[in-house]
């Protein structure tokens, strides 16, 4: 598999973002049809210069400038701001090649990664080799903390063959690691660092100010490697998790980027004239979690029932108004090109749901739902499944918990309650962590050894076709036996000032795939 | 003179205890808390594995007693530490927040005492009269709104509609006066809402207990205009219970300025106090601690001060 550096897809972004009722106007006004680039070309002339503020939800203390222990979606702007990776996402999550020109590989398993001339640091140092070497190789430490030591286990050894080549050398075939590589937390840093007071990098912007829990400053990087870029003068990142208070800095113009905008909010955007409102439709879901290591719902009929007895409509139109894609109880969103096209989608049916609780002699019990603020949406999604068990004489109990330690105190560990799954880049990666028997969060404690063998096997497919057909039948497996309900997959919502240019999704986060920072302009 | 310093020295003893004791509650009562600094800094990618490792390099793997009395050796030291969520030192955290939350406080109070005591001052003089009775109704509604109300509509009307004044309350490093008031304007006005009718309130209960005394009446029997008979004979033996109330509002203004640092995004030290929690963050949490009981102990004390100097009568 080759991957080549391709310049042209990146700047096409904004007419991505931009909805067709806009271009339809956008066209009419100019009296004539004119061919689609011709259009994008005058609408979007790239300016220097320029100051923006950009709110994202959280901003802690444990804000950090360290790329491994990247948690929430301030720090994973943060990084793509002053970090680059040796890949980057397109607006498919495709990999395109940033500081690496070429990742190949002929087995899957034995990578060699080229990477790109003549790229500095902030500091001016000179890109090597070692430097990406000790980049991944850190991950694989625990004592880092980092947060995808899981996903860096599968590096056998990773060397530099000469000043700009790395080898790495996969314990088992993976033919999604440039993907993987474009993640936050893989992105670059100097050989040898250890002190994160300070940042210093190969990104768009290089670091001037940065408070934990109160902003960062950063201002372009004149020295970055794709020439022309970056657009804006300065950039300073700020975390409001209220969301009226975020929106509310939005309208007033104290900053021009938002992101986790409430469906509820949006009307109100839309209204203002200033600012508008995009849509990212991504594979985040908040999932209804039935162990199946546990008492009593690990009885196949139970888990099936519950499954019958999510009304993804109501959920749909009530909790996200319609901001969401109604989901079949497998983790794969259908704007994935591994999406299972066919597979029925499973439909309310409380009439079944009560034969089959019957004939499992579980209609009788009283069984605690768990639901957390922390997991989106999981305590409204709660209410409407105690209501429809209750129509069918099921007797629920909605246990709600605050979002604070949730995810060590009770996720996973009661027979019935939600989590949340932040989208992720590769199906792979998603079955890995989350559905394989021995993940460490296989949160329903699934056991299947057929989807385990199809996983190894499709990691090492080369033949695309043949791959697809496997993580079809594995979308099929979970729909049809694991201990997961999903229910929908829940839009990412930015706001933004209209006079910010060249927004996009990129749909495995919010604020363009958390990098904007490389993509936006400002058109005062 | 005695007296006082006699007082203050043993305020200071006590307080120095006190701190002792709630430093110890505090540090218990977070232990009891549900998960560690490890647990929460790995959310939900935690392992076992990862959290052993990052419990030992945090130095959480040692038992609660020693870490607490490494904290507390530390602090007297004049050490509180290293952060466990960013490894940077708890003094350099606080530096970068103390002032901000000390200015709001110290603004809001510039604007809320003189404001507070006038209000009370005003109807006591006239208490019973229709201007009495306006400003109770005021105050009393002003004490019944919360103030994250107060707040959001603040912004809604003069931040959002009218655009007048920002949302948010970050003034740049370098804001000139005029960028520096916009900044703080609605802050103040929030916090303000809270405080202003407590001690307004306060003053004109403690003035009107004092308005009824028999020196009163034979001061106002003696022809002395009703002004000079509030201020001069009244007002200073009121002063200690007001200036006890001024203390017990004003020492809201650091902690409990939480909802106004929410709202506004304003770095004060509240809101540092809340990720400290949130994050299991020990020597952080423990440090905003004893800066909220030391400004507590500080304010108590000196309205007790106040009260002795004014007051001729406890002098003795």
């Amino acid at each position: 598999m080759v991957f080549a550096a391709g310049g042209c897809l990146l700047p096409c972004f904004g007419c991505i973002a931009v909805k067709r009722r806009d271009v339809l106007a956008a066209l009419a006004a100019g009296g004539v049809l004119l061919g689609s680039e011709r259009v994008h070309a005058a609408a979007a002339q790239p300016k220097r210069g320029g100051r923006i503020r950009v709110a994202s939800l959280s901003s802690s203390t444990a804000d950090t400038l360290d790329p491994a222990k990247g948690a929430l979606s301030t720090d994973y702007a943060r990084h793509y701001t002053l970090y680059s990776g040796l890949t980057q996402y397109d607006a498919q999550l495709r990999p395109q090649m940033a500081l690496a020109q070429t990742i190949v590989s002929t087995d899957n398993t034995t990578w060699v990664a080229k990477l790109r001339a003549g790229v500095q640091f902030h500091d001016g140092k000179s890109l090597t080799a070692l430097d990406v070497v000790y980049s991944l190789m850190r991950h694989k430490d625990a004592s880092v903390g980092s947060k995808v030591k899981a996903i860096a286990d599968q590096f056998k050894s990773i060397r530099a063959a000469s000043t700009n080549e790395v080898v790495i050398e996969l314990g088992g075939a993976n033919g999604d690691l440039p993907t993987l590589l474009a993640d936050s937390h893989f992105v670059i840093i100097k050989d040898g660092t250890t002190d994160f007071r300070t940042a210093v990098g190969t990104g768009p912007y290089r670091l001037k100010e940065f408070i934990p829990g109160v902003r960062t400053v950063a201002v372009r990087n004149d020295n970055y490697w794709k020439s022309g870029r970056p657009y804006l003068d300065e950039i300073e990142l700020i975390g409001i998790p209220d969301e009226s208070s975020r929106v509310n800095a939005l309208l007033s113009g104290d900053v021009q980027l938002i992101n986790a905008v409430n469906p509820r909010s949006i009307k109100r955007i839309r209204a203002s004239m200033t600012s508008e409102v995009l849509e990212t439709k991504s594979g985040l879901y908040t999932d209804l979690i039935m162990r199946q290591d546990m008492a009593p719902t690990r009885n196949p009929d139970f888990t099936m029932a519950m499954k019958l007895l999510l009304d993804r409509e109501l959920i749909n139109r009530a909790l996200f108004r319609g901001f969401a894609t109604v989901a079949n109880d497998h983790p794969i969103a259908p704007s994935n090109p591994y999406f299972l096209q066919g597979l029925p989608q499973r439909q309310f049916d409380p009439d079944r749901a009560r034969f089959l609780l019957k004939r499992a002699n579980l209609l009788d019990i009283r069984l605690p739902v768990y639901a957390t603020p922390a997991a989106e949406g999981s305590v409204d999604m709660a209410s409407v499944l105690q209501e429809s068990a209750a129509r069918i004489g099921l007797k629920l109990a909605v246990n709600r918990v605050p979002a604070d330690g949730y995810w060590s105190n009770h996720w996973m560990k009661h027979p019935m309650g939600f989590g949340n799954t932040n989208p992720r880049p590769t199906c792979d990666m998603l079955f890995s962590l989350m559905y394989k028997s021995d993940a460490a969060w296989n949160v329903s404690g699934w056991n299947n050894a057929q989807f385990d063998q199809l996983l190894l096997a499709a990691r090492a497919e080369t033949d695309e076709a043949r791959r697809k057909q496997m993580y079809g039948d594995m979308q099929v497996l979970i729909h049809e036996h694991c201990g997961v309900g999903i229910p929908v997959f829940i839009s990412l919502m930015d706001g933004y000032d209209k006079r910010l240019k060249g927004m996009g999704s990129i749909p495995i986060g919010g604020l363009m795939g958390y990098s904007f920072a490389d993509h936006v302009w400002w058109d005062a | 003179v005695r007296q006082v310093a006699l007082l203050i020295a043993r305020r200071v003893a006590w307080a120095v205890l006190t701190l002792l004791l709630v430093s110890l509650v505090v540090f218990l009562i977070t232990s009891l808390l549900p998960g560690d600094a490890a647990e929460e800094a790995l959310g939900q990618g935690a392992t076992p594995e990862t959290v052993a490792a990052l419990r030992t390099q945090l130095g959480l793997d040692q038992p609660a007693y020693l870490r607490y009395w490494h904290w507390l050796t530390g602090m007297f030291a004049g050490n509180p530490g290293q952060s466990l969520a960013n490894n940077m030192p708890v003094g350099e955290l606080i530096a970068q927040r103390l002032p901000k939350s000390l200015v709001l406080a110290g603004l809001t109070a510039a604007v809320a005492v003189p404001l507070a005591l006038l209000i009370g001052v005003w109807s006591a003089m006239y208490r019973g009269s229709r201007l009495d009775r306006v400003l109770n109704v005021m105050t009393l509604s002003m004490v019944a709104v919360p103030e994250f109300l107060v707040a959001t509509v603040g912004v809604l009307i003069l931040a959002v509609k009218l655009q007048w004044l920002p949302a948010l309350s970050s003034p740049p490093a370098n804001a000139d006066l005029g960028q520096f008031l916009r900044a703080y304007a609605l802050p103040v006005l929030t916090l303000c809402f809270v405080i202003v009718a407590q001690m307004a309130r306060m003053t004109r209960a403690a003035l009107i207990d004092q308005l009824g005394q028999p020196y009163i009446e034979n001061a106002v029997l003696k022809g002395l205009r009703p002004a000079r008979v509030t201020l001069r004979h009244a007002l200073p033996n009121a002063i200690g219970p007001i200036a006890n109330a001024v203390a017990l509002s004003l020492s809201y203004l650091l902690g409990g300025a939480i909802i106004v640092e929410t709202i506004f995004n304003y770095p004060g030290i509240a809101s540092l106090m809340v990720d400290a929690v949130t994050s299991r963050d020990m020597p952080l949490l423990q440090t905003c601690a004893m800066i909220f009981c030391t400004a507590y102990l500080l304010l108590v004390l000196l309205a007790d001060v106040c009260a002795i100097v004014s007051n001729p009568r406890l002098r003795t």
